[in-house]
C-alpha cells in the first residue's frame, strides 16, 4: 500500500532495474497517533454526568386552605432514617400512630423485594404508572416525538391528581442520620414510579419521635426532645 | 543468494492501514471527549436513572465533599470575574489583576474571601498543596453565619457562599445551580446547601448524579 510503483516512461519491456519503488515508512506516524491517543484516552472522559432536576418548595407561607388539600388517603411520607434505612407511613400522624407498632413500616430499597418502597409506590399509583408505560411503549415505536411523550405524560399524571384524585402526594423526610444518596435513591423511586406530586421537606417532630419508638435510637432526637422523654418515660 | 533476498523483503511490514486506523481513533476522542475538569476534591455521585444531560454552559457548580466542604465552580470567565470582584467588594478587599487572573484560570474554587488574595499569589503546584489540607479551615467557602468580617471590623453580611451564588446569579440571568455531592455526605450538610438556596428563593436546580447500571443496582 505504501508502495508508489513509478514506471520509467522511456522504458520497453519489464526491465526490473526501470521500476523504481518508494516505500514510505509509517511506523513513526502510527508511533505518534498511539501516544495521541493515549494522551486523550487519559486527560478525558466520553461520559457527561446526569442530572435529576429537583423543584424544591419554596419558603413562602402558604396559606392553610391550600396546606390542606394533600388528601390524607394520598399522602405517603418517607422518613430516611440512617444506615440506609427507610421507614414510611401513610396518611397523618395522630395520637394512636405513636402507640401502633404497625403504623411505621419499613420498607427495603431493593425493588426485586416484596417489601420494597417500589412494590408499594407502585401499587399505589398503579392507574398513572400503566398509562405511562403504555405511552413510552408508542414512544418506543416512534409514533411521537420525544417532547410529546413528555407532555402526554404530564397530563396523565395532572388527570389522577386532579380529576381522578387516585395520585399518592409523596412527602420525602430525610432524617439527620440519613445520607445524600438515600434523597437521591428516594427521588429515583419517584421518577421510576411516575410519582407527579413529591416534595421534600424536613422532619416534623411527630416524625422524629416515630421513628424513635421504631428503631430506640435516640440520635433522632433533639436534645429537648431526649430531655422530655427522659422525664415522661417516652 | 535466493535465500538472503527472500528474508530481506519480508522484515518491513505496511503500516498504512495502521495508521488509518489510530488516524480515525484520534478523530474520534478528539471530537467526542471532554477533557476531564481538574476539581479540588474527588466526588463519587450517587447513581440515578435520570438521562438528563448536564448542560454546557451557565452552570455553577455546588461542590460538597463528604465532610461538608463546599467548593464552586463557574464555566463562564467573566461571570468568574465580576463575581469575584463584587464578593471581594462585600469584604472590602480588592484584587489586582493578576490575582484575578489567576483566579479565572481556577477550575474550581474554594477558599474563604479572606485568605483567598494569599491564595491567589501562591505558585500553582502550592495550590494544589493548600488543597490538599482538606482539615484546614481556610479550604472551603464557609456557609455558616457570621463568619468574617470585613476589612473596617464591621461584621460583613453572615453568609460567604450566599455571597457567591447571590452575586453569580446576579451576573447572569440564565445561570443554572448543579449540586454535585458525594454521596456519603450527611444529609444536614447537604440540607444547609439547600435551605441557602431557598432563601435565595432558588428552588430549581439540578443534582448531579451519574447513570444507574445493573452492576450499580446490585451494590445496593
Amino acid at each position: 500500500m505504501s508502495e508508489v510503483q513509478v514506471k520509467d516512461a522511456g522504458g520497453g519491456g519489464k526491465n526490473k532495474q526501470k521500476k523504481q519503488q518508494l516505500r514510505v515508512d509509517f511506523t513513526p506516524m502510527v508511533d505518534m497517533n498511539m501516544l495521541l491517543i493515549t494522551f486523550f484516552m487519559l486527560c478525558s472522559s466520553l461520559l457527561k454526568p446526569e442530572t435529576l432536576p429537583i423543584n424544591m418548595p419554596s419558603d413562602v407561607e402558604v396559606k392553610k386552605e391550600e396546606q390542606n388539600k394533600v388528601r390524607e388517603s394520598g399522602a405517603v411520607t418517607l422518613l430516611l432514617g440512617g444506615e440506609d434505612k427507610l421507614y414510611y407511613y401513610t396518611g397523618m400522624v395522630d395520637a394512636a400512630a405513636y402507640t401502633n407498632p404497625d403504623f411505621l413500616i419499613e420498607a427495603s430499597w431493593n425493588p426485586e423485594n416484596p417489601e420494597s418502597i417500589r412494590q408499594f409506590l407502585l401499587n399505589k399509583n398503579k392507574g398513572t404508572y400503566e398509562e405511562i408505560q403504555a405511552l413510552k411503549i408508542r414512544l418506543q415505536n416512534n409514533e411521537f416525538p420525544d417532547s410529546v411523550f413528555r407532555r402526554l405524560s404530564n397530563e396523565v399524571q395532572d388527570k389522577a391528581m386532579k380529576e381522578l384524585k387516585i395520585a399518592p402526594t409523596v412527602m420525602i423526610k430525610p432524617s439527620d442520620l440519613s445520607s445524600y444518596k438515600n434523597l437521591v435513591d428516594a427521588l429515583d423511586e419517584m421518577l421510576v414510579c411516575n410519582i407527579g406530586a413529591y416534595a421534600v421537606i424536613d422532619l416534623a417532630d411527630g416524625d422524629r419521635r416515630l421513628l424513635f419508638n421504631k428503631t430506640e435510637n435516640s440520635n433522632y432526637l433533639t436534645e429537648e426532645e431526649i430531655a422530655q422523654a427522659g422525664g415522661a418515660k417516652k | 543468494m535466493a535465500k538472503a533476498k527472500v528474508k530481506k523483503q519480508s522484515t518491513f511490514i505496511d503500516m498504512t492501514a495502521m495508521s488509518d486506523v489510530t488516524v480515525l481513533l484520534l478523530t474520534f476522542f478528539m471530537l467526542t471527549s471532554t477533557f476531564v475538569q481538574k476539581e479540588p476534591i474527588d466526588v463519587k455521585t450517587p447513581a440515578s436513572v435520570s438521562e438528563i444531560k448536564i448542560p454546557e454552559t451557565n452552570l455553577l457548580t455546588i461542590l460538597v465533599d463528604a465532610k461538608g466542604k463546599i467548593f464552586l465552580s463557574l464555566d463562564n470567565d467573566n461571570v468568574k470575574r465580576e463575581a469575584l470582584e463584587k464578593v471581594g467588594e462585600d469584604y472590602g478587599i480588592t484584587f489586582t489583576d493578576k490575582q484575578i487572573n489567576t483566579f479565572k484560570s481556577l477550575q474550581a474554587f474554594g477558599v474563604p474571601i479572606q485568605s483567598m488574595a494569599g491564595f491567589l499569589d501562591l505558585p500553582s503546584d502550592q495550590q494544589d498543596a493548600y488543597m490538599k489540607n482538606l482539615e484546614s479551615a481556610r479550604v472551603g467557602i464557609p456557609a455558616t453565619d457570621n463568619e468574617l468580617r470585613d476589612a473596617k471590623g464591621l461584621v460583613a453580611s453572615d453568609n460567604e457562599f450566599k455571597r457567591w451564588v447571590a452575586h453569580a446569579s446576579s451576573i447572569n440571568d440564565d445561570l443554572q445551580i448543579a449540586i454535585k455531592a458525594d454521596k456519603l455526605t450527611e444529609y444536614p450538610v447537604v440540607k444547609t446547601v439547600m435551605d441557602d438556596l431557598r432563601k435565595m428563593k432558588k428552588n430549581r436546580y439540578l443534582l448531579i448524579t451519574n447513570l444507574k447500571t445493573a452492576s450499580s443496582e446490585e451494590g445496593k
